[in-house]
């Protein structure tokens, strides 16, 4: 639960509020259209690859539904063109342009900016 | 600081604001509390609304109380969160009990003192539960059912119990009964009068329901008085008038309800003498500037103990507001549809035939639990009402056959004779506009067909968001999808159901292309036939087409998966998987069991035998599941599938090689299916049986595909269904050899993958189906389509392509990387937590969100 708290405290970020770009994992171990979770001191972070977009988006682990560590092992995709993530326990969905919910009121989850230089994967924190 | 100017700001607002705004106090905050809220705020933004509510947390569904047990939490069955409140403007206090009401000066006061002041205020102060005054009702182990605290204490309570009864078999003692089932106890239900449901539903039907009721486990006693709640301190008995007895360790009270007027009462407003208070046809109590509505209130002699009509006095409540009394509370009709502990039970319009010349048509089906009785009008012209046990399927319909007096069939009896849903949309459309589909929320043909026509509303959601029908209850679900749908195709609508936004096929069309086509993966599927990225509906479901067609094994395109498909193991509450192996037919040496045993044991697995005769192992985190799986395979074991909508068992009875019964060896012929079937992969799981001789006792005919044995061959039955409709399986053939019988089974598989939409089950499938179990019967059976052959090669070529997929990944050092938590770290989740329970460890339970 503590980290549930901590991740709580953290705000939405921005690139230029970005202290520490914090090098996650070399691009070739993430799956394409896909996710894995990236440990950060306490803190679970979900980075997703949308090759088909060549995007990169990252936001909590957690899913604020149920409290579980999970939204790494979510489906992602978009809709309307915004690219989003499947919770794979009830299938809450959650933009991660925007962190919100997109079908349920559930609370928002925190995004994180990320980035790809010399063939690896950044995140960026504000500490 | 930027954040706290603009606070500021709108805080000196709604200040400003209030000065000139009106203030209404709501007092309650239940169901009908927060309706009056929801449709005062959507009409007028003109009043300063300030909400006291006694129980500690806003309004919440109390309908759907009894989900709480199964599974359910306290946050699942709000009906707003508070952050809904305070975008409204709407001041909420929970835990804060009115306690006075000061007229001449309009002040409430509360237990803590507090004194506010009111322009109106609306009593929605509910009802309590009526306990009667027996002896020895205070004893612990004495519970009433009405708000979550009492769920609590229940549940609390039940821990160290065995035997509990609830008195009263009305409606909501019937739903506590689910709830103490529910908890694990041997449920008794105690019922004064000579019926269940007195108030609903006939002797007949009572009948029919508490057989349906004692085949689940629950006794049934009516026709009882309770004189003594006995025992020494805490309850232990409860003694009958009849001079007998029965033994529980707990009891839950629900005999009626008592409308909360004592508050009312107190500040000399106008009450029944039976409790309640007086309303006009405008909600208005007898002082002009105090409404109540709800349980509460009393119109015309009668308490409305359903949501339905509390819902309706909010709206006429929140009209008054806005100077609109155009519409008022005339009493309302207590038709009601619901599913008790799985039966369906209704009762609708003159539900007991009281009516002058009225004649009743009944049909009393005691084999399948069925009671269905309609009155109809001594000249046959009109349904006035009747009551439906069983099978409700056809209420939405009688029901508008009474409101809107649609005139009868020329063989009235035709109506509840057969299954009659194949004339439900002829039905809907003799509807008149003006027939209300949605009771709770008072929507009618003529707004859905105006959003529909008009407002160009083209989806169910679309039409639950614009008009809010199928919000309350849920009931008229169905009706409006039909009507959806009716309207769409008159409009000239093809209604055509497409996977998603980002592929314009159904899931058939799909099948097609990707076969013609030879496409083998999702994204070159997404190029030429789709747009955008996909989501989490057309992946799986393309997936599970892509390996019905192909069988190239899933681990290929693991982002596409479902997350169990993906991890080829079962996602278990907390994050951790489940893992399944295969025990085909459920037979096991023991030397396997050992070492099932013995791994379950090393990795500190939870094991529970699944109901289709294999051992489920719960507990592994993602990073053992390539360890677990390479020391199964190692033993022997394959795969499972019980992760994958695909061929889950095939469960039997020991048949001839054992039972003196038995008239076919049954084991060898289901281990004989499953291992052809294993790693079939279709629009939904599937199961299937075998039995040995007419006993039946794998209960074949409740599965996708059941087989029993007759003295001559066997008898293939398909369709089935357990869950939460449970279906039998429908006689598809008799005493065919095993050669004949397992190719039709290839061919009825086939069909069912090449045909069925995504995540339909077999037996839903066939309802769709036109020309029903006849004409899938003229597929399989006489090949009238032609098809036979191919359907038989189709499957072949998939069986040929058979691997397990856990083998491949237990041999692939880049497949079982893929297994872990971190990417960039090996540790595992530090936030997994399990409890222990009868020696084995559990899961912790779901975490409650910490906002609320």
């Amino acid at each position: 639960m503590e980290i549930v708290k901590e991740l709580k405290t953290y705000t939405e970020d921005n690139t230029n509020g970005v202290k520490i770009w914090f090098k996650a994992a070399r691009v070739i171990d993430f799956p394409e259209n896909g996710g894995a979770c990236v440990k950060y001191k306490g803190l679970q972070i979900a980075v997703f690859n949308f090759s088909r977009r060549k995007e990169w988006y990252a936001c909590q682990n957690l899913c604020p539904h149920k409290m579980q560590m999970v939204l790494s092992r979510g489906m992602i995709g978009s809709t309307t063109g915004e690219p989003k993530v499947a919770c794979p326990f009830h299938k809450k969905t959650f933009s991660l342009q925007t962190g919100n919910c997109l079908n349920a009121e559930e609370e928002n989850i925190s995004i994180f900016p990320v980035k790809v230089e010399d063939g690896f994967v950044y995140i960026g924190f504000t500490r | 600081m930027k954040k706290c100017t603009y606070n500021y700001v709108i805080n000196l607002d709604s200040l400003l604001k209030s000065f000139a705004m009106q203030r209404v106090i709501v007092v309650g905050n239940g169901m009908v509390g927060y309706k009056f809220c929801e449709k005062l705020i959507a009409r007028s933004r003109e009043y300063e609304i300030i909400v006291y509510g006694e129980e500690p947390r806003p309004a919440y569904d109390r309908v759907h109380l009894s989900s709480f047990f199964s599974g359910s939490n306290a946050d699942d069955l709000l009906l707003a969160s508070r952050a809904w409140y305070v975008e409204n403007n709407i001041e909420l206090y929970t835990s804060e009990l009115v306690t006075s009401i000061n007229r001449e000066e309009k002040t409430v006061t509360t237990h803590l003192g507090k004194t506010d002041h009111y322009d109106c205020l609306v009593l929605a102060t509910g009802s309590s539960a009526f306990v009667p005054p027996i002896e020895g009702v205070e004893r612990n182990g004495v519970f009433v059912y009405r708000t979550i605290e009492d769920l609590h204490q229940i549940t609390e309570y039940s821990k160290g119990a065995k035997v509990a009864a609830v008195m009263g078999g009305g409606l909501l003692g019937l739903e506590a009964a689910k709830a103490l089932m529910d908890l694990g106890l041997k449920t008794h239900v105690i019922e004064f009068s000579p019926r269940l449901m007195p108030r609903q539903i006939d002797e007949d039907g009572s009948q029919v329901l508490a057989h349906k009721l004692t085949q689940l486990g629950i006794s049934i006693h009516t026709n009882k008085g309770t004189r003594k709640v006995e025992g020494n301190g805490k309850l232990e008995k409860l003694e009958f008038t009849d001079g007998t007895s029965l033994s529980i360790d707990m009891l839950v009270i629900s005999a009626g309800i008592r409308p909360r007027d004592e508050l009312a009462k107190a500040s000399g407003l106008c009450v029944h003498a039976r409790g309640g208070i007086v309303i006009d046809e405008n909600t208005r109590t007898s002082d002009p500037a105090i409404y109540a509505i709800g349980e509460a209130a009393v119109y015309n002699n009668t308490v409305f103990g359903l949501v339905a009509p509390g819902y309706e006095m909010a709206e006429v409540a929140a009209r008054q507001f806005t100077g609109d009394s155009s519409k008022t509370f005339n009493g309302f009709d207590m038709s009601t549809k619901l599913k008790l502990i799985g039966v369906d039970v209704a009762s609708f319009g003159d539900a007991f035939g009281d009516a002058l010349g009225s004649v009743p048509i009944i049909i009393h089906d005691r084999r399948n639990g069925i009671y269905k009785r309609i009155n109809i009008s001594e000249d046959g012209k009109l349904l006035l009402g009747g009551i439906l046990i069983g099978d409700a399927s056809q209420y939405n319909l009688f029901h508008q056959m009474v409101v809107n007096r649609i005139p009868l069939p020329a063989q009235p009896e035709s109506l509840i004779f057969g299954r009659g849903e194949a004339d439900e949309g002829a039905g809907l459309k003799s509807l008149p506009e003006t027939a209300q589909i949605c009771a709770c929320e008072n929507i009618s043909k003529g707004d859905l067909v105006f959003h529909i026509s008009e407002k160009n509303v083209t989806t169910l959601d679309g039409l639950k968001e614009n008009t809010k029908a199928c919000t309350g209850c849920g009931g008229c679900t169905p009706m409006v999808n039909d009507i959806l749908k009716l309207t769409l195709e008159s409009l000239g609508h093809t209604v055509k159901k497409t996977l998603c936004e980002h592929f314009e096929y159904t899931r058939q069309e799909l099948f097609d292309l990707i076969k013609v086509k030879k496409i083998k993966t999702y994204d070159s599927l997404l190029n030429v036939q789709g747009k955008g990225d996909g989501c989490e509906v057309c992946k799986p479901a393309v997936a599970s087409l892509l390996a019905s067609i192909w069988n190239e094994p899933i681990t290929h395109q693991p982002t596409i998966q479902d997350t169990n498909d993906r991890y080829l193991a079962n996602i278990q509450k907390g994050g951790t998987y489940s893992v399944v192996p295969r025990i085909a037919g459920g037979e096991i040496t023991p030397e396997k069991l050992m070492a099932i045993g013995r791994i379950a044991s090393k990795y500190n697995l939870y094991t529970k035998i699944t109901g289709g005769q294999r051992i489920d192992m719960f507990g592994a985190r993602v990073d053992q599941l390539p360890e677990i799986w390479e020391e199964l395979i190692n033993e022997g074991f394959e795969s499972g599938h019980a992760y994958g909508k695909a061929l889950r068992t095939i469960k039997s009875c020991v048949g001839s090689t054992w039972c003196r019964y038995g008239v076919q060896d049954s084991v060898s012929y289901a281990i004989f299916i499953e291992n052809r079937y294993k790693g079939l992969r279709a629009p939904h799981k599937l199961k299937g049986a075998v039995s040995g001789c007419i006993r039946e006792c794998a209960e074949a005919q409740s599965k996708d595909f059941g087989i029993i044995a007759t003295e001559k061959g066997w008898n293939l039955y398909v369709c089935g269904n357990g869950g939460s409709r449970p279906q039998h399986a429908r006689l598809l053939v008799n005493d065919v050899d095993t050669e004949t019988c397992t190719r039709l089974i290839d061919r009825f598989l086939m069909f069912y993958i090449q045909t069925a939409d995504p995540l339909t089950r077999t037996a839903t499938w066939l309802n769709k189906m036109e020309g029903g179990l006849e004409y899938l019967r003229e597929v399989i059976v006489n090949d009238s389509l032609g098809i036979g052959d191919q359907l038989e090669k189709n499957m072949t070529e998939l069986i040929a392509h058979y691997e397990c997929e856990w083998k491949k990944v237990v041999e692939s050092k880049e497949l079982r990387s893929q297994f872990s938590h971190f990417i960039n770290s090996d540790e595992t989740d530090s936030t997994l937590s399990f409890v222990e329970m009868r020696g084995q460890k559990y899961p912790a339970n779901w975490k409650s969100s910490p906002q609320q």
